[in-house]
């Protein structure tokens, strides 16, 4: 068996008995990563050196390991910043950037033994669901290189799938964990707002922007965030918790769970392979004793538009900062002050980045602020509103992650609003702040992998992640790997 | 409420700070015209009475003891500058 087919805690454990080297580990993910990272594109850095010599620090504290996942190698997406290793957010504006501090979420894991491999691709900014915005390149999805691996967290998602390491560390604003997740065949986990800091995350939409784990399976997910979790007092919005109880809590016990399953999540617009794969999934959850909910969510076709709303109303906001000064990209050329500041942005940003900004910048405009800005918060309290009557009727809510699978790569680039409206299952639970989690649940007949999501209620990640652990008891889907990762 | 045409962009570009050449313009603003356009079907929800919700957090002043820690280097802040002399950040005359 090759240590590219273990799951983050079982390379753990076999670390900690010492059947396993931490050198040995880092080697054969950065083997992976030179073999196959020609064809996905899912690393912008690489940190091969320092992983080594990491490594080796590592393995001779071995003995006195803290953690589960105490020298296992791993990821993070490239809008989280790591101190003297460049973090680009995918973007010509921050490509030769070094952030000067760790981000909370990083400092997090390091302290628990966390073995970082390099930074990886997504949309630029984190704004897009297919990860071709990306100023380096498209990232491939390792199921159909024709493909995409969905977005924004996409070079997370397919480098878990190919075993380019044995976790990820994204974030996830309106899906950008759970669908890229549900791309490529791995399971990913969006915490509740203000459970992991966002100190050192680069910033798209705060309300809505939270980091959170792609990993092989749930109980991978379930010890990373362990490690996520907990109050910082370098973001406001971070929240006192029960925190670090996850994994220890997962038994697979969904007697008596009630599953909710929403009319809207199943209606038009739905692939039927999807719809299959997913309801399919609620039968194996019944099967282990949960009970089936159906009820309605009406409000479910204001999500898109008041997500997007809000959503490029602070990434407005938030990129207001990238004006060629400080730091970032600087035209070459420029005549005044304003012109060095114009030409900066024109240059630095893409062209979704771009549209997002001026979509922003419109509906905050005076005389459209109340139709569009101050309509959507209203729409988001009434979508809220919505979960809290749902959880009152059932513990958690089972739905499609996406409407469809991996589209073909350039499909989704001309038309953006096309590409938005695929974002309907995820983004509600951004809007409310829930918890929200992918896992694979079967392929379509084209032998592309097919996500389910469950959303539970505030705080609501054990129930969420000992589901997933139920469902992942009874099935094998999320053991499968593509041909190139070999974890088969 | 002016619908999305192509002066309104270049508005919205100026007050973005970027700078959009004739044909990113003229697809921009057809983009953002159809964007908008679904946008409205928020409109047909009934908000009455409702409290706008920006944030789902309870959010409040986060304080720490008054003492004096270290801020970050200077010198390792302005090394990401695209021009710094050293001490401070670099930018062309803004007042004449």
């Amino acid at each position: 068996m090759e240590l590219t087919e273990l799951t983050a805690l079982e390379l753990g454990a076999a670390i900690r008995r010492g059947e396993v080297s931490v050198p040995q580990a880092a080697r054969a993910a950065l083997e992976a990563v030179e073999r196959q990272n020609g064809a996905l594109n899912c690393f912008l850095t690489v940190t091969g050196e320092r992983a080594l010599a990491r490594a080796e620090a590592l393995q001779k504290g071995v003995k006195t390991a803290n953690s589960p996942l105490y020298g296992v190698p791993m990821a993070w997406k490239d809008n989280i910043c790591t101190k003297g290793v460049r973090t680009t957010c995918a973007s010509r504006m921050l490509e030769d950037f070094t952030p000067p501090y760790d981000a909370t979420a990083v400092e997090r894991l390091e302290a628990a033994g966390a073995l970082c491999l390099g930074k990886l691709n997504m949309d630029e900014f984190a704004m897009g669901s297919t990860s071709e915005t990306s100023f380096f390149g498209p990232v491939r999805n390792p199921w159909d290189l024709e493909r995409s691996p969905g977005g924004s967290s996409g070079g997370a998602a397919a480098a878990v799938s190919a075993g380019l390491g044995w976790y990820a560390v994204g974030s996830d604003t309106g899906g950008s964990i759970r669908q890229p997740a549900a791309h490529c065949g791995v399971t990913g986990i969006k915490p509740t707002y203000g459970t992991v800091s966002r100190y050192g995350l680069i910033a798209h939409a705060s309300s809505l922007d939270q980091i959170g784990p792609l990993g092989r399976d749930a109980a991978d997910c379930a010890a990373v965030l362990d490690l996520l979790q907990g109050r910082d007092r370098r973001d406001a919005t971070s929240l006192d918790g029960d925190y670090g109880q996850l994994l220890s809590r997962l038994t697979g016990d969904v007697r008596g769970l009630r599953v909710g399953l929403p009319e809207q999540c199943f209606g038009d617009g739905l692939d039927d392979g999807v719809r299959r794969a997913v309801l399919a999934a609620a039968q194996v959850l019944k099967d282990r004793g949960a009970q089936l909910v159906e009820l309605s969510f009406p409000v479910l076709e204001y999500a898109v538009p008041a997500y997007y709303i809000i959503a490029s109303a602070e990434a407005s906001s938030n990129l207001a900062r990238y004006d060629g000064v400080k730091y970032g990209w600087r035209a070459r050329e420029y005549g005044g002050l304003h012109e060095l500041y114009t030409q900066s942005r024109t240059q630095g940003f893409g062209p979704e980045v771009k549209r997002r900004i001026l979509l922003g910048t419109f509906v905050l405009s005076s005389g459209y602020y109340d139709a569009y800005y101050q309509k959507a918060l209203q729409a988001r309290a009434v979508i809220r509103n919505a979960f809290d009557e749902a959880f009152g009727r059932c513990d958690l809510l089972l739905t499609p992650v996406a409407p469809s699978t991996a589209p073909r790569l350039g499909e989704s680039l001309g038309e953006p609003l096309k590409m938005y409206l695929g974002d309907i299952y995820t983004v509600p639970a951004n809007l409310a702040g829930l918890p929200a989690l992918s896992m694979p649940c079967g392929f379509d007949s084209q032998g592309l992998p097919i996500g389910a999501q469950l959303i539970g209620p505030r705080f609501g990640e054990g129930r969420l992640l000992n589901a997933a652990h139920a469902f992942q008891l009874d099935t094998d889907w999320h053991r499968r790997a593509p041909e190139g990762g070999k974890r088969t | 409420m002016e619908p999305i045409n192509a002066w309104l962009v270049d508005e919205l570009a100026r007050l973005s700070r970027l700078s959009l050449p004739e044909e990113e313009r003229r697809a921009m603003t057809a983009q953002l015209k159809r964007i908008v356009d679904y946008m409205d079907i928020l409109g047909r929800l009934d908000t009455a009475g409702i409290e706008p919700l920006s944030h789902e957090a309870p959010v409040g002043n986060v304080l720490r003891p008054d003492v004096v820690e270290p801020s970050l280097d200077r010198g390792e802040l302005l090394a990401n500058a695209p021009a710094q002399d050293g001490e401070m950040f670099l930018t062309p005359r803004s007042v004449e």
